[in-house]
């Protein structure tokens, strides 16, 4: 079968400085090669300048990769010198982290979700409407949120929202950039369970981008470690948990903090024995 | 005697919808050398009551207690002249956004010299002996040069680190942590409170760290605290709060972690509801 998306040594490079200063090259991502199969999900973990969000720019066809090759469904991909057709933008669509900025405030909900019809499709007003408020019951919202405005709904809300509106065009391929590290605890959990909920039901394809390793563990099928926009790791969720390979995928499970009770108990008896010192 | 003692607070905003009442009766200690850690989610009245023991909280904002203790002396009704004397010095806080709390038109020396200049009154040569020494004490390298740095010539990491200095400066018997690590990654988080469970060690403050993630709190806190739309839900030692929660919500927060996670599906809070509620 063909993977939904698929990518071969793509590279990223950003020209910084120039005018007066000095002009030097940023590579930000150093040739990334991945697939994701219908259905999957890959997650991709790293820190702030790992180069995840810009892989997930070049992945979105927000931007052009510098080298390498991208292929949506089997069929090579140029945004460079073709630009995006509609119907390629229908089959990618992203979510953001932050749902409080994605989001137009002066917008009612019901436009914010037909909008993407509007522009891609042909359809009537009548018919965009009904597919928005069908997609606002599907996220968990209700019909009276239709008529809203962005600053009325709570942070996991306006998160749903941000997921309705992705689906609204079918997409095969949603990349998802940090999409719960700005939510609460339970509300994370009731995202992860409507994400996990949409995949079965639409058959989506999820990239996931985060660095929370929890939450990786608990929704990737493969994951990636990214890290200085080099790909350190890459392997099947199983294995990269198992035994990570790279020192700095180590260094990154060692950080993440741990809420066993052996560990808790273990620090209790640390700090006991320093304040007996 | 408890270093901090609160009872019986209450804080609500005055609100275009009527009164909001943010905290909601409100018991709180803490001793000198302990760390307490207050868990809730947004809107569970964490920061406010925080907010409120710094004196940080806007007009709009009525704040109420039986009685608010520090060291004992009453905070409710202390002059503000001599409330300014402890708030900074004894008591000191370290907020969410590193960056933000920074004044980025002056350098961070001068944002660490104002601190000791304003409460122990150091000349500038001690004044600057002393930012060095703080910035060193907090692993920030090269320190005379960093300290005609600007607050974005540095990383978020960094940033904190030095917001950590500041709150340092004059030896504060209690230091208010409010979610100091949320917006910055993983392996900085990690320096980060080892930075703080150290200062806290050696220098023997006293550590109230606010925060959402469970993680931190096992990491860390003596003692916890957990919360809930302004009340609170729960009050037990760290141990007994993994082993053996006694509410409903702080077992359905500690299911709703993927950690723990089982079957397919996550638990959530809403499947607590009616327990949480009761």
């Amino acid at each position: 079968m063909t993977p939904v998306l698929e990518t071969r040594a793509i590279t990223r490079d950003y020209q910084i400085g120039g005018l007066l200063g000095g002009r030097s090259l940023l590579h930000a991502v150093k040739g990334a090669t991945l697939k994701v199969e219908k259905g999957k999900t890959l997650a991709i973990v790293g820190e702030s300048g790992s180069g995840k969000s810009t892989l997930a720019r070049i992945l979105t066809l927000i931007d052009p990769p510098t080298s390498g090759e991208l292929l949506i469904e089997g069929e090579a991909i140029d945004i460079a010198h073709h630009g995006v057709s509609k119907a390629l933008r229908r089959k990618v669509q992203m979510v953001f982290q932050n749902p409080y900025g994605s989001l137009n405030p002066r917008q009612k909900i019901g436009d914010v979700l037909a909008e993407p019809l509007l522009i891609n499709t042909d359809m009537k007003a009548a018919e965009r409407a009904d597919k928005a408020m069908a997609m606002l019951i599907k996220v968990g919202l209700g019909p009276e949120h239709f008529n809203r405005y962005p600053h009325m709904f709570s942070g996991g809300q306006r998160q749903r929202i941000a997921i309705a509106r992705a689906l609204m065009l079918n997409p095969s391929l949603l990349v998802l950039d940090e999409p719960i590290s700005a939510l609460d605890l339970s509300v994370q959990a009731q995202i992860l369970n409507l994400l996990a909920d949409l995949q079965d039901e639409f058959g989506l394809t999820y990239v996931f981008i985060s660095h929370d390793l929890s939450v990786v563990r608990y929704i990737a099928d493969d994951v990636m470690v990214m890290y200085l926009g080099e790909v350190v790791e890459q392997g099947t969720r199983e294995a990269v948990f198992a035994d990570p390979q790279h020192a700095y995928t180590q260094a990154l499970f060692a950080a993440t903090p741990r809420a066993d009770v052996a560990t808790i108990k273990a620090r209790l008896a640390r700090r006991a024995a320093q304040a007996a010192m | 005697m408890p270093l901090l003692e609160i009872k019986n607070l209450t804080v609500s905003f005055d609100t275009s919808a009527g009164l909001f009442h943010a905290v909601q009766g409100i018991d709180l200690s803490v001793d000198a050398r302990e760390v307490l850690a207050i868990v809730g989610e947004s809107g569970s009245g964490k920061s406010v009551e925080m907010l409120a023991v710094m004196g940080l909280l806007p007009r709009s904002a009525t704040v109420t207690a039986d009685r608010m203790l520090f060291d004992g002396k009453d905070l409710l009704n202390m002059a503000p002249a001599d409330k300014r004397r402890i708030i900074g010095k004894d008591i000191a806080m370290i907020f969410q956004e590193p960056v933000a709390s920074l004044n980025p038109c002056f350098t961070i020396g001068f944002q660490l010299e104002e601190t000791l200049r304003f409460h122990l009154g150091l000349d500038k040569p001690a004044r600057r002996k002393r930012a060095v020494e703080l910035l060193e004490q907090v692993g920030i390298r090269d320190p005379e040069q960093r300290l005609g740095a600007y607050p974005h010539q540095m990383s978020g990491g960094q940033c904190q680190r030095v917001m950590i200095a500041m709150a340092i400066a004059c030896n504060p018997k209690l230091l208010i942590a409010d979610e100091p690590t949320t917006a910055l990654d993983v392996t900085v988080q990690k320096q980060i409170l080892e930075l703080l469970m150290g200062l806290q060690e050696r220098n023997g403050m006293a550590l109230i760290m606010i925060t959402h993630n469970i993680g931190v709190v096992a990491e860390t806190a003596d003692r916890v605290i957990v919360q809930y739309r302004g009340h609170k839900m729960e009050e037990s030692d760290v141990l007994t709060l993994f082993t053996a929660p006694t509410s409903p919500y702080t077992r359905a927060l500690l299911a709703a972690l993927p950690d723990n996670a089982t079957g397919d599906r996550l638990p959530t809070v809403g499947d607590f509801r009616e327990a949480v509620t009761s």
